[in-house]
């Protein structure tokens, strides 16, 4: 059985890998997909704790984690639809109306 | 033979990441998430958790990225990425930042696995009656919280997308 502390290093890879990705990229869509890298990653981590602990509250926690990311994405591809119908565009440098 | 198997997918699932994020096609990239996300779900798997692998491989793989590629298809951004970056010195800064945060939390988990760890349990079961009776018993309210703000999640999406919203 591998250690799960190895499990948790490649969590910590693709949380990194999610992290660049959304400060690198402009295509919204891209970003959004880095956010669910990172989701991702987090998950990752939750089920190697859990197995090291020996309790399955971990997978009920990323259970919940995939229920609140399916509602996020349909909400968040929705806002990135209505905004590319009213502008034309598509990239983050656009969408700074809210900016201080 | 479970150590290589873990090398193999991790590799994989490493590979596939960092093809999302360099790829400048949208669509490459989420064909790339989608590799990554059944690597996670067979990591999921060999930590015997499988009903989540199941539910991985269903709901984030099949609907979620399901819809990624329709909005990728409705946008069209294909020629987004193309021009020149006003401001790429300041996106490079993502490059030193991101090696900063791999190696903090290399340290954290190095750390921990250092220091006295609680000895290895039981093996949690992953089958989908231990899930469900944790769900039913002590996770119920969460539970029907969750079906709140899916009903939430899906009257807003129909509010955005309607015409002349």
């Amino acid at each position: 059985m591998v250690d799960e502390s190895w499990y948790v290093a490649l969590s910590a890879v693709l949380f990194t890998l999610g992290v660049v990705g959304v400060v690198l990229r402009r295509n919204p869509l891209v970003i959004f997909m880095s956010v669910e890298l990172m989701l991702n990653a987090a998950n990752l981590a939750l089920v190697a704790f859990g197995h090291r602990f020996g309790n399955a509250e971990g997978q009920t926690l990323v259970f919940f984690v995939m229920a609140v990311a399916a509602a996020e994405v349909a909400v968040g591809l929705a806002i990135i639809v209505t905004i590319f119908r009213l502008r034309r565009r598509l990239s983050v440098d656009d969408l700074s109306l809210m900016r201080w | 033979m479970a150590h290589a198997t873990f090398v193999i997918i991790a590799a994989l699932a490493v590979a596939s990441a960092v093809g999302l994020i360099v790829k400048k096609n949208p669509i490459h990239g989420a064909l790339f998430l989608v590799v990554n996300l059944g690597c996670v779900a067979a990591l999921y798997l060999t930590l015997g958790a499988e009903f989540l692998a199941a539910a991985q491989v269903i709901v984030y793989a099949g609907a979620i990225m399901v819809l990624f590629v329709f909005a990728i298809m409705v946008l069209i951004p294909g020629k987004e990425e193309t021009g020149p970056d006003p401001r790429r010195r300041w996106r490079l800064i993502a490059l030193p930042a991101g090696a900063l945060l791999f190696l903090q939390l290399i340290v954290i988990v190095s750390v921990v696995r250092n220091s006295a760890a609680p000895a290895a349990g039981a093996r949690p079961s992953g089958s989908v009656e231990a899930i469900g009776r944790l769900l039913f018993t002590d996770y119920l309210f969460p539970f029907e919280l969750t079906s709140v703000l899916l009903l939430a999640a899906m009257v807003g999406v129909m509010l955005l997308s309607r015409r002349g919203a």
